[in-house]
């Protein structure tokens, strides 16, 4: 349809668009040098080991290039030398919401959090600022043997569980992000499930960015042990600053034989955060891993889920949905690495591309030789709103050797004039039947989220696109 | 074989423009190779990080070794010229050896009075200052390789330039040979080509080695306009040796309403980089880019394209497909881009491989770019092997392994191949399909 006419989209940011005084007792200052690392590692009161590996991924950030020269030169519009990369109130991770600091509740509860839906969450990780200030495990979960920590307890209470996995599929040299990620993490989930335990209830954390120029590096390491199933669930929004903040997440999944882990992401950053992402899972003899992964906020988001598939039969799957809309870019995709017999991927990525928005969608599928039976689907759709929005597609496949099949397809549409013009006839405005439309393209991917995220989705999706027709 | 760059001394074995003994090109002509020399001098050699290179084997991309194009002697021209078997009708036919035209067969008297120009381009350039300059190598080299663009306008040295005025309507096609001869030598074959309003035409080159297991190396370039509401049919059927390395840069502008179809067959070379660019500069404008490579030994092909929408209300439509056998790789990196106010625009690009051996890989990066509204776009690619139920059914009438494989590597390439709607054309470059695979059937019964 025309939309030639349309005016500019006006966003309602009101929503996470809030912050309250800020006191925090520990402050490494702005910029990042060995020092910095010392003084994360001293207040964490973390091994020599951990420091160590601070200490070289320093290096390694340092001497990796940007990476500007496949991705968006935005990246160059980020200052390392005025982020502040630790930040804590000094505070070990709450057990109980008595405990939670009053004005923090409050954030909270502008963030939507209802005491049912707690009732309703094994457990809540919720993350403010860089430490995890409140964690509360459901005693159901913690009975069935569940580990489910911050990375400062997890490394130092379960190294033996741990340390085995951590860095290890995501090494620190992986990408420039990663390296910064692992110099100077602080925060996250841990999360060890033992085999055959079947977690019932979502694990979740909700993150929240509430200090000016302050950049969040979480960590998170989940290992379902042979024949486990979990799904965690990771939510964000953050309130709206005045200059640019970095927002770098490394996050490992190890599925072992058998197990299955299913992996959501809502993310919703104000749109001024650059949000740098690293997220890979491994997956063993017939494992299950699902990300799904949903973009609305941020500035700048990076992030190509990837499943390394190293056991025969095992699964992995993307479900990818991005939202860009003014001032936005959406550089989103996913990474599928076969590495044994009869193993599959299946990847299906929407983008909706509103007003001046930027939807992207990098891929990477891998086939090495003298594997068999190796399958992949990759299916990308894109939706242009306006004409002013933008979409791109970017996959790489490389398959090597007879016995393996995969296909990509992708394609590029818009919402037809007779649909909206139909839609209006039976007395709905024009935003509302943009709206639904938009919906109904999202719809099946919707549907894969749980319940609460999916009405969270579609009410997120309507106030995107408020004001996107004229 | 040393790596090549600027200030390597292997460059003497090549030299540059004064080396080429052209002194017969005017001045501003000679101006122009001396700033390609220039330019392909200081401009930075491939990296294995520049994304326009990437899995490409960028240690195959090694020059050094290669002379500048070597002389041809009588007798051995007599021989390419009896060789240069192309098409049964014709309306024209230019052979060239090493950059060397060996032989012209006119258009009819009747083309030439209507102000056909059918000239090497060291004449043309000369006859037909004004439109030769206004269209010789004037597009931007958009794929990665400014560098070895730079390179063929400082050594090109001959190739063909047609001009078909407005109106006219050339029914049989035109074919040109570059060949390839001797051992070590290089070639620069340059086709340029320009089709004015509502003209209509077909051109084919045809590149050969004389020796098919004899090293060399090719740089080609073929600009190819259209203006308003012309129709254009260009082949290249690249059949270099086995041994050649091997690069062609085109560029093809579509005008308003103009409508051009391009094919690749790719057979020849060890290594072998083309790179397609279709600018649609008006609107109602329509490109169809094909192309069909047939691998096997160590052989890399390296494919990228362009489909550059520059006006509203136009088409594209891509299709290539690979076969890949023993350790053969294949790269395609096709991008889609649709520009700001390219409104409406229809964009399609399919790449299919067939892979046929455990060792070969298949690299695809199909990607869109789109800036405007109300654009169907899509593309696909899927890299597969021969169905087991095929080759059942083909066996089971009695075809063996060998014979039935082949059957359905045909059927899957021929299909592109047809899409050309020309039955000589077809036939012949089905043939030429055929040709290679006879000499592999050759080779492992050899």
């Amino acid at each position: 349809m025309s939309t030639e006419t349309a005016t500019n989209i006006d966003i309602d940011r009101n929503i996470g668009d809030f912050s309250y005084p800020e006191k925090h007792a520990f402050d490494a200052g702005v910029g990042l040098t060995h020092d910095t690392i010392d003084y994360i590692a001293g207040v964490k009161g973390e091994a020599d080991w951990v420091r160590e590996y601070r200490h070289k991924a320093l290096d390694v950030f340092n001497s990796k290039p940007m990476p500007t020269h496949w991705a968006s030169h935005d990246l160059d519009a980020i200052v390392f030398d005025n982020i502040r990369y630790y930040l804590s109130h000094g505070q070990k991770a709450n057990r109980s919401w008595d405990d939670v600091p009053e004005d923090m509740k409050r954030t909270f509860e502008r963030l939507g959090i209802p005491e049912q839906e707690r009732k309703f969450l094994a457990g809540v990780e919720a993350q403010f600022d860089s430490e995890a200030v409140y964690s509360n495990i459901k005693k159901a979960v913690g009975d069935q043997g569940v580990i489910f920590v911050g990375p400062t307890e997890g490394l130092r209470d379960h190294p033996e569980i741990f340390k085995k996995w951590f860095g290890k599929v995501i090494p620190a040299g992986d990408n420039k992000f990663s390296a910064l990620n692992s110099a100077v993490f602080s925060g996250g989930s841990f999360i060890y499930v033992p085999p055959g335990v079947k977690v019932k209830h979502p694990l979740q954390a909700y993150f929240r960015i509430n200090a000016e120029n302050f950049g969040q590096f979480e960590r998170t390491l989940i290992i379902a042990d042979e024949g486990s199933e979990v799904m965690y669930m990771e939510g964000c929004t953050a309130p709206k600053f005045e200059t640019a903040t970095l927002h770098s997440a490394v996050v490992e999944l190890v599925a072992m034989k058998g197990a299955k882990i299913q992996y959501i992401t809502v993310q919703n950053w104000s749109a001024n955060v650059f949000n740098l992402v690293t997220k890979r899972a491994v997956a063993h003899e017939e494992a299950e891993v699902k990300w799904i992964d949903c973009n609305i906020g941020s500035r700048l988001t990076m992030k190509y889920p990837g499943v390394v598939l190293k056991g025969r039969k095992a699964r992995g799957e993307v479900i990818s949905i991005a939202l860009a809309n003014d001032g936005q870019h959406q550089d989103t995709g996913a990474k599928m690495i076969h590495a044994a017999d009869e193993t599959t991927s299946n990847i299906i990525s929407k983008s909706i591309s509103v007003g001046k928005g930027r939807a992207t969608y990098r891929g990477l599928v891998h086939v090495p030789k003298h594997l068999k039976g190796c399958k992949n689907n990759t299916e990308c759709d894109a939706l242009l709103i306006n004409s002013t929005s933008r979409t791109d597609t970017y996959p790489a496949i490389t398959v090597r050797g007879t016995g393996n099949a995969v296909q990509h397809e992708a394609s590029v549409s818009q919402i037809s004039a007779e649909q909206i013009f139909y839609m209006q006839q039976r007395g709905l405005t024009e935003g509302q039947a943009m709206s639904l439309s938009v919906n109904g393209f999202v719809n099946d991917l919707v549907r894969q989220f749980p319940m609460e995220y999916s009405v969270e989705l579609k009410r997120l999706i309507d106030l995107e696109m408020e004001g996107s027709v004229g | 074989m040393n790596r090549m760059n600027a200030d390597d001394a292997s460059l003497i074995v090549m030299g540059g423009p004064d080396a080429l003994e052209n002194h017969a090109f005017a001045d501003w002509f000679r101006q122009l190779q001396f700033e390609g020399w220039e330019s392909y001098q200081s401009l930075p050699m491939p990296q294995r990080t520049d994304e326009e290179w990437r899995f490409a084997s960028i240690k195959s991309i090694d020059i050094s070794g290669y002379t500048r194009p070597l002389p041809v002697s009588e007798e051995d021209q007599a021989e390419l010229i009896a060789r240069s078997s192309g098409l049964e009708k014709v309306a024209g036919r230019m052979i060239f050896a090493n950059d060397q035209l060996l032989k012209r067969e006119v258009l009819s008297e009747d083309l030439k009075k209507k102000g056909v120009i059918w000239e090497p381009i060291e004449k043309a350039m000369a006859d037909h200052e004004e439109i030769f300059r206004k269209h010789f190598m004037t597009q931007d080299v958009v794929l990665g390789s400014k560098k070895f663009a730079a390179l063929h306008k400082a050594w090109v040295k001959s190739g063909t330039f047609l001009y078909v005025p407005r109106g006219i309507e050339i029914d049989l096609p035109i074919e040109v040979f570059h060949w390839l001869h001797g051992s070590g030598g290089s070639t620069f074959p340059h086709t340029l080509l320009v089709a004015g309003e509502n003209s209509k035409v077909t051109l084919i080159d045809y590149f050969e080695s004389s020796d098919a297991t004899a090293p060399g190396f090719a740089l080609g370039v073929n600009d190819l306009f259209l203006e308003a509401g012309a129709k254009l049919t260009y082949i290249c059927s690249q059949n270099w040796s086995e041994k050649a390395l091997a690069m062609q840069i085109n560029s093809t502008v579509v005008g308003r309403d103009a409508s051009a179809t391009s094919m690749n067959l790719n057979l020849g070379s060890s290594y072998a980089r083309t790179e397609s660019v279709s600018r649609l500069v008006g609107q109602g404008g329509r490109s169809d880019m094909l192309a069909v490579s047939v691998t096997d030994g160590a052989q890399e092909f390296d494919q990228r394209t362009l489909q550059d929408h520059q006006q509203p209300d136009t088409v594209s439509d891509l299709l290539y497909k690979n076969s890949l056998a023993d350790k053969a790789r294949t790269i395609f990196a096709g991008l889609i881009r649709v520009e700001p106010h390219a409104h409406r625009t229809d964009a399609y690009q399919k790449v299919r491989n067939l892979l046929l051996s455990d060792d070969a890989e298949a690299n695809s990066m199909p990607g869109l770019e789109i800036l405007a509204d109300e654009v169907r776009c899509s593309h696909g690619a899927t890299s597969g092997q021969i169905n087991e139920e095929e080759l059942f059914y083909l066996m089971s009438r009695g075809i063996n392994p060998t014979e039935a494989k082949q059957l359905i590597v045909s059927g899957f390439l021929n299909e592109v191949v047809e899409k050309l709607g020309n039955k000589p054309i077809a036939e012949k470059l089905a043939g030429l399909i055929q040709s290679k695979f006879d000499r592999l059937k050759a080779r492992s019964r050899g």
